[in-house]
Order: structure tokens, then C-alpha cells, then sequence
């Protein structure tokens, strides 16, 4: 019987990709194995393999075809003795994923038990909300829509860009300005990035300054620190901060302390950058959010951008920041568009939170991924006639404390939202500067949302129970408002 | 003991220069210890006894209570540092670990302000921040001074690295001591160091011992010479406490790394004469072998021996120069006793930039 090829998923996070090319063509004959085609995405690319022997009977997807969901059928297979033409009449099956079909399940967020996680296209542009498709450019006329953007001039015209395009144009814009910055990591030059971040960096470059480095972060970050000593610009990129756990002694006893221990004579001026915290279905070891551990060390900054722009213009401020900074990136959002001004040299200040969305009744400080929680929450109290400001932290250390403060003295009440664990979190010191600077305003306890006090499990409820959700968030802002 | 005893006997009779090629093979017949002329023999022995003198003062002054916390006197293994800085040129970098006041004396940085970080006080090379073990001077290209065993390792390298991206022709001298040479990012810099020919010579330490354990009890492979073979970097052992084949080795290794062929290990075989700490036990080794390293095979008084030997130097001449050493020690004792504190406000200044 026909069965339906299916465009496969590459990553958990994949929602659709690039038909590049097919291998076989209509007609020929396919055994298991065999390479049927490759699809690409911003990230990677990959081939198709037949799990079927058979004839392949009819291509429904052609060569060069963007923008291809998951799961949806490219081509049409003929079981053995089948006839090859009937089977390629037969119109394709509906695009759920069939049993015996090789691809792997759509990884909506939905089923990925992220049901919780927006993609930030589901929040109406009231508020430089990101989208997901790249639209005409717009351009900036009220800035009151962009009230926290100051980085921004009016007038300025907007592109949509991607998280991860961002990144890549921030490093490579740095990188034509100063001759001293150079990235190097695993997989950065000739993969072009495991998360694709340094796409094209190499070919611009050279390998003399994008450098892939060995398995080794506990060397390579002491390399990159070594460097930084001698006034190099290192963007050392981890593959995920969990791996830079191995490397952690480097960044805070080499990186963080030297300047200090020199009494000022030697600092390294060094970026860590890579992807943090959980992204989906990968369990406890590479699922953790770190902002709040590096954010204890005195001598790091910890950077950590939600929207593209935030992580265009933090990411060049921190190559040029002659201290040791600690970028975190999160996966969830490497491909999710937003507009992002289209300056010359677009920069952000490092330990200046934005406004993101302003209110009266309840602010909701988060960061990173932890926006879209926010973000999701206040539109749903909209609704319910409660109005929340949302602070996106952008910065963790030096923390903006002057910022969180005015908005609780307006609001009265604090509801902080973050991936990372409770104990010791950003949240908790959220709720003690409030303490300390803003006691007699407050209404109400801070509440704060959190990651579960649990290593990140694999199945995809138990996942979606261990982050924070909406639902959480909008109860908690509930609570702070005695509703 | 024995074991140690009879290293003890090879540390000392030129039985070093083994060397490991690129290959791991062991060359043949050791080289003929290379010879001093009078001036390189003087300034060899005043820079060590310059080491000698004011790490015998800052026990005294750890006794004192005047030095706080960790203090690792680098007494017994002068000639490593200072063989190996004559065989650098301006621009070379030094790196090490915690034993580091003979290679920061040795790089020319000064006496004061070395003594004064010792003791706390603002006139330190670190404002009183860094203490002992952390150290630097942009100014003389020394990158400290570091705490983590090993630590200093892949710092090194990445020094070297920077030599490499800039094509300033410099070379890193990376130290670390025979403990150190077990940490893994040792390796992970010996595989990026030959990977991409860094410039950087690494001078293991060899004192045999880790705080309290004998190299025998913590090294599979005590021939730390041979520790590059897998990734293809030559190494030698080198007689550590004769100045004169540190020197030689130095050049070669500094050469080596100079001209681009990646790095080099020299395993200096050397002893320290006093404990790991002030506060050592000293209960892992005998008196005995202590006392024959000192008289057998001590470092400065091989050249106090050529020189009143072989360049008739007179006794009194060697006399002037001990004195001289003295006053510039004294003088660093005196200063790091009476210079005030650091300023409250320093707490709060150096963090960031």
C-alpha cells in the first residue's frame, strides 16, 4: 500500500524547514536508507531517509520549497507490487503523523508540553511585540508605543529579524570594528553554530578568528580568559551554558576575580555567550538556568535578551564592555522574529531593564524566556480588568533595581517570573530589593513563578508541570491584587 | 623514602636531559651540562640568592604574624625560575600558580611591592587585594600568581594563543608544579596548544611533591617529560637545580615554541627545602633527605662554588653581593611592615571596570 513520506522534524523545536533538494526522482526505486532528500532549517540541514522499500511514486514538495510545516506529506511511496501510477494519483493523506511514518512527532509546543510557552507571535504588537513572520518594514512614530526604547530614535525604521540573525549580526558587526574580537567554541566555524548563531562568520573571517575549538570547555574558556588578559575580545560560545558548568572555575575565578586580585592592573574582557535554561524535552542535565548563579559572582555582568533587538544591542555592548559578561541566550527563542531598528550601531545599555508593556495594578518582572510568560500573563488579566506592567529585566547583574522599584511604588504589588529554581533565584532577590527599597508601598507579598524545585524531568507532562506556566502566573498576580 | 631518595641522587648528578622527541622516543646520551661564562654566573647568582634572601624573610615575617594566610616559599627551587628568564627576551610572558614570589622577583618586579602584598598592605603589587598567591604586572608581563592548581595552565595558553592571533613573536612560559600536571585542563591545553602551534613553553615544576604526596603516590607516569607524547609535544627532563642546564633547556623550548612549532615541556626536577606551606607538617619526608638535597645539590652554592673556583672570585666580593641583596630585602621587609593598610574604600574599587 502507498504510504506517505512526511517532512521530518530535525530538533524538538523545529516547526517547519527548507525542502532543499531531492535524490531520488519519480520513479526510481528506494530500499531503507537510501537518501530521499534534505531539508534544511536556519539551523541545520539533514537528510531523508527511506524506512520503506518501495518505488517512489510521486513528489508532492519540489526541489527549493520553503516553509514546509512538519509532518506535512512530500512525496508518495509504492509498496512492493503496487501500481506505481495509482498509488501516485492517490491524493496524500491528511498530514497527521502516521504510525509507521519515519519523522519525528510535530514538536508544537502544544504537545511538547509548552503549551504555556507562546511563541511570542501570539501577543498582539501593542508593544513591539515580536512576530513571527517577517512583514513590511515598519517604522517608529509613536514613541510611546516604545516608551522603554530609548536606544531607539524616532524615525528609526524596524526590520524583523530573527533572535538568532541578531546574535550573528551583533558579533559580526563588532568583529569589522575591532580586529581584537574573535569567537571561538565547538562547532562555531565550519558547522556554522550548533544553534547556527555563527552562520557565516567563517566565510567573513577566516579561521584565524572564528575558531572551532576541541571538546574541551574547561580549556577553551581558560584559553579564551588567557587571552582576554592580554586585551584580546574573546566571545568564548558555549553549546549550552550546561556544558560551561565544566568551565565554571575559569569564568569565575580567572574571569570574575582577576581585576580585583590585580587591584586593578588586569581584567578580561571576555564574552561567554551560548544558549541557558530549559529548552524542550531534553531532561535534567540540559535543562538549567543559570542566570541566577552567575548572577551571585561580583566581577561578571549576566546579560539575558528576550527580544532580538534587546539581544542585538546587548550582545555589541558587551564585546565592547571591558569586563567579563555572561550571555545568556535562550534556544526557544533563537528563531522567533521581532523587530529590531535598523541603526548603524545599534547598542543597548547593559543594567537597564525596559518597560516592556506599562499598567497600573501589578508588575510582573521576568527576563529571558520568562517574557513570554509575562507577557501571555498580562494580556489574560487585560481581560479580567487587571492592568500589569511588565519589566524585562535584560540584565540580571548589575540588576536595575531603580526601575523595579518605581514600578512596585505605582503598583503596589510584584509578581517575578523566571525558568530557573526557586531557592536563591532572581526572583528572591527580586523580592528583596523590594524589601529593602520599596517595603511601605507594597499591598501585598511578592509572589515570585518559578521553575520547580525538581531536576528538569523527560515526559512531556512532567516537563511542562516542572516550568512555570501562564495559568501560574495570572493566579499569582490575582493573589497580589486580593482577586 | 627510598624511592625519593634515590630521584633525589638523579635531581642532582646530570643525569637529566633526557629528552622525548615529537615522537616520544627518549634521545640518547644526555648533553654535556652547557657552560656559564663570570657574568652569566653572577647574575644567576644574585637573582637566586635575591629569591633565597626574601623568601627566608617572609617566613620570618609569616612568624611575625605579619603575613597572613597561605605563604609557599619557592626556597630550593631558584635556578628553575631564574634559568629560565635568562633564556627569555622582552616581550615573553610568565605565568605560574601559587609558588610565586622567586618567578615575580625573577621577572624584575619589585621587591617592596611584592613584600607589601604579602603583608596586606596598600604599597602591594595588587593594593593588598591579591595576597600571595595572586599577583601581576602588565608592565613586566607577568600574568600572576594564581590559586586554582592548574588553573594557570589553560590561562597560559591562552596567552600564548594571543601571541599567536597578533604574530608578536613572544613566547609563554606556563609553570605548574608536578600536582598540577594531574589536573585535566592540563590536557586540554596540551591538545590545543600543539593543535593550532601555540607559542608556550610548559616548565613543569618538578619538587616531588604535591602538598604531602611523593609523585610516586599520584603519578602513573612520573617522567612528566612524557607527558605531551600523545599529542606529539617534545619534552625533556632537566637537571632543576643546576641553573645552567635550566638555561639550556629553556633556549631550546623557547626556540622550539618561537618559531612556530607549537609548544614544549621542560620537566625541571627540583626540591623545595621548605614545607608546601608555613604550615606544613613535613612529616611525608625525612629530615635525611632534606638535609642531602641542601648540601648535595643546592642550587646557589653550585655557583658560589664556580664562582670563587673558577672565576677566583674572593670571599669578600660574594660578600658584597650578599649584602646588597640583603639591604634590597630589608628594605622590601622594612617597607612592608610600616606601609599603612589599604583604604577602607578599596573594598568596593577593582570589581568592574
Amino acid at each position: 500500500m502507498a504510504t506517505d513520506i512526511l517532512m521530518p522534524a530535525l530538533s524538538p523545536t523545529m516547526e517547519q524547514g527548507k525542502l532543499a533538494k531531492w535524490l531520488k526522482k519519480e520513479g526510481d526505486k528506494v530500499k531503507p536508507g537510501d537518501v530521499l532528500a534534505e531539508i534544511e532549517t536556519d539551523k541545520a540541514t539533514m537528510e531523508v531517509e527511506a524506512i520503506d522499500e518501495g518505488v517512489l511514486a510521486k513528489i508532492l514538495v519540489s526541489d527549493g520549497t520553503d516553509n514546509v510545516a512538519v509532518n506535512t506529506p512530500i512525496a508518495i511511496l509504492a509498496g512492493e507490487g503496487e501500481d506505481v501510477s495509482a498509488a501516485a494519483s492517490s491524493s496524500p493523506a491528511p498530514a497527521a503523523p502516521k504510525a509507521e511514518a519515519q519523522p519525528a512527532p510535530t514538536p508544537d509546543m502544544e504537545r511538547e508540553g509548552m503549551a504555556d510557552r507562546p511563541s511570542p507571535d501570539a501577543i498582539p504588537g501593542t508593544d513591539a511585540a515580536p512576530v513571527a513572520q517577517p512583514a513590511a518594514p515598519s517604522v517608529i512614530t509613536n514613541r510611546t508605543a516604545y516608551n522603554a526604547m530609548a536606544e531607539i530614535p524616532e524615525g528609526t525604521e524596524l526590520v524583523n529579524m530573527t533572535v538568532r540573525e541578531a546574535l550573528r549580526d551583533a558579533m559580526a558587526e563588532e568583529m569589522r570594528k575591532d580586529g581584537s574580537v574573535f569567537v571561538m567554541g565547538e562547532e562555531v566555524a565550519e558547522y556554522q553554530g550548533a544553534y547556527k548563531v555563527t552562520q557565516g562568520l567563517l566565510q567573513e573571517f577566516g579561521a584565524k578568528r572564528v575558531i572551532d575549538t576541541p571538546i574541551t570547555e574547561h580549556g577553551f574558556a581558560g584559553v579564551g580568559v588567557g587571552a582576554a588578559f592580554t586585551g584580546l575580545r574573546p566571545i568564548v560560545e558555549f553549546m549550552t551554558f550546561n556544558f560551561a558548568m565544566q568551565a565554571i572555575d575559569q569564568i569565575i575565578n580567572s574571569a570574575a576575580k582577576t581585576l580585583y586580585m590585580s587591584g586593578g592592573q588586569l581584567g578580561a574582557p571576555i564574552v561567554f555567550r551560548g544558549p541557558n535554561g530549559a529548552a524542550a524535552r531534553v531532561a535534567a542535565q540540559h535543562s538549567q538556568d543559570f542566570a541566577a548563579w552567575y548572577s551571585q559572582i561580583p566581577g561578571l555582568k549576566v546579560v539575558a535578551p528576550y527580544s532580538a533587538s534587546d539581544a542585538k544591542g546587548l550582545l555589541k555592548s558587551a564585546i565592547r564592555d571591558p569586563n567579563p559578561i555572561i550571555f545568556l541566550e535562550n534556544e526557544i527563542l533563537y528563531g522567533q522574529s521581532f523587530p529590531v531598528p535598523k541603526l548603524d550601531d545599534f547598542t543597548v545599555p547593559i543594567g537597564k531593564a525596559r518597560i516592556h508593556r506599562e499598567g497600573t495594578d501589578v508588575t510582573i518582572v521576568s527576563f529571558s524566556i520568562g517574557m513570554t510568560y509575562a507577557l501571555k500573563a498580562a494580556q489574560e488579566l487585560e481581560k479580567e480588568g487587571i492592568s500589569a506592567e511588565v519589566i524585562d529585566l535584560r540584565t540580571i547583574r548589575p540588576m536595575d533595581t531603580e526601575t523595579i522599584v518605581a514600578s512596585v511604588m505605582k503598583t503596589g504589588r510584584c509578581v517575578t517570573v523566571e525558568e530557573g529554581y526557586p531557592q536563591s533565584g532572581v526572583g528572591a532577590e527580586i523580592a528583596m530589593r523590594i524589601m529593602e527599597n520599596a517595603f511601605d508601598y507594597l499591598d501585598a507579598p511578592v509572589i515570585r513563578i518559578t521553575g520547580k524545585d525538581v531536576p528538569m524531568p523527560y515526559a512531556a507532562n512532567l516537563e511542562k508541570l516542572a516550568l512555570p506556566s501562564v495559568a501560574e502566573v495570572v493566579q499569582a498576580a490575582k493573589t497580589v491584587c486580593y482577586r | 623514602m627510598a624511592v625519593a631518595a634515590r630521584k633525589a641522587g638523579r635531581a642532582g648528578t646530570g643525569a637529566a636531559n633526557k629528552s622525548t622527541s615529537s615522537k616520544g622516543s627518549v634521545r640518547g646520551a644526555a648533553p654535556n651540562t652547557p657552560q656559564f661564562d663570570k657574568n652569566q654566573d653572577l647574575a644567576a647568582y644574585n637573582d637566586m640568592l635575591l629569591i633565597r634572601r626574601f623568601e627566608e624573610k617572609s617566613g620570618q615575617m609569616y612568624g611575625m604574624g605579619l603575613i597572613g594566610g597561605f605563604c609557599h616559599l619557592y626556597i630550593g627551587q631558584e635556578a628553575v625560575v631564574v634559568g629560565m628568564q635568562m633564556a627569555t627576551k622582552e616581550g615573553d610572558q610568565v605565568i605560574t600558580g601559587y609558588r610565586d614570589h622567586g618567578h615575580m622577583l625573577a621577572c624584575g618586579m619589585d621587591a617592596k611591592g611584592v613584600m607589601a602584598e604579602l603583608t596586606g598592605r596598600r604599597g602591594g603589587l595588587s593594593k593588598g587585594k591579591g595576597g600571595s598567591m595572586h599577583m601581576f604586572s602588565k608592565e613586566k608581563h607577568f600574568y600572576g600568581g594564581h590559586g586554582i592548581v592548574g588553573a594557570q595552565v589553560s590561562l597560559g595558553t591562552g596567552i600564548a594563543f594571543a601571541n599567536h592571533y597578533r604574530e608578536n613573536g613572544n613566547v609563554c612560559l606556563t609553570y605548574f608544579g608536578d600536582g598540577a600536571a594531574n589536573q585535566g585542563q592540563v590536557y586540554e591545553s596540551f591538545n590545543m596548544a600543539q593543535l593550532w602551534k601555540l607559542p608556550v613553553v610548559y616548565v613543569i615544576e618538578n619538587n616531588r611533591y604535591a602538598m604531602g604526596t611523593a609523585v610516586t603516590r599520584a603519578s602513573a607516569q612520573t617522567d612528566f617529560s612524557k607527558r605531551g607524547v600523545s599529542f606529539g609535544i617534545p619534552g625533556e627532563q632537566v637537571d632543576g637545580m643546576d641553573v645552567r642546564a635550566v638555561y639550556a633547556a629553556g633556549q631550546r623550548a623557547i626556540e622550539h615554541a618561537r618559531s612556530g612549532k607549537g609548544p614544549y615541556i621542560l620537566e625541571m626536577q627540583t626540591y623545595r627545602y621548605r614545607g608546601h606551606s608555613m604550615s606544613d607538617p613535613a612529616k611525608y619526608r625525612t629530615k635525611d633527605e632534606v638535609t642531602r638535597m641542601r648540601e648535595e645539590f643546592d642550587p646557589i652554592e653550585q655557583v658560589r662554588r664556580r664562582l670563587l673556583e673558577s672565576w677566583k672570585l674572593s670571599e669578600d666580593e660574594l660578600k658584597a653581593i650578599d649584602s646588597k641583596v640583603r639591604e634590597i630585602v630589608n628594605e622590601a621587609a622594612e617597607f612592608a611592615t610600616h606601609d599603612p593598610e589599604p583604604d577602607p574604600s578599596e573594598l568596593y574599587t577593582d570589581i568592574l571596570l
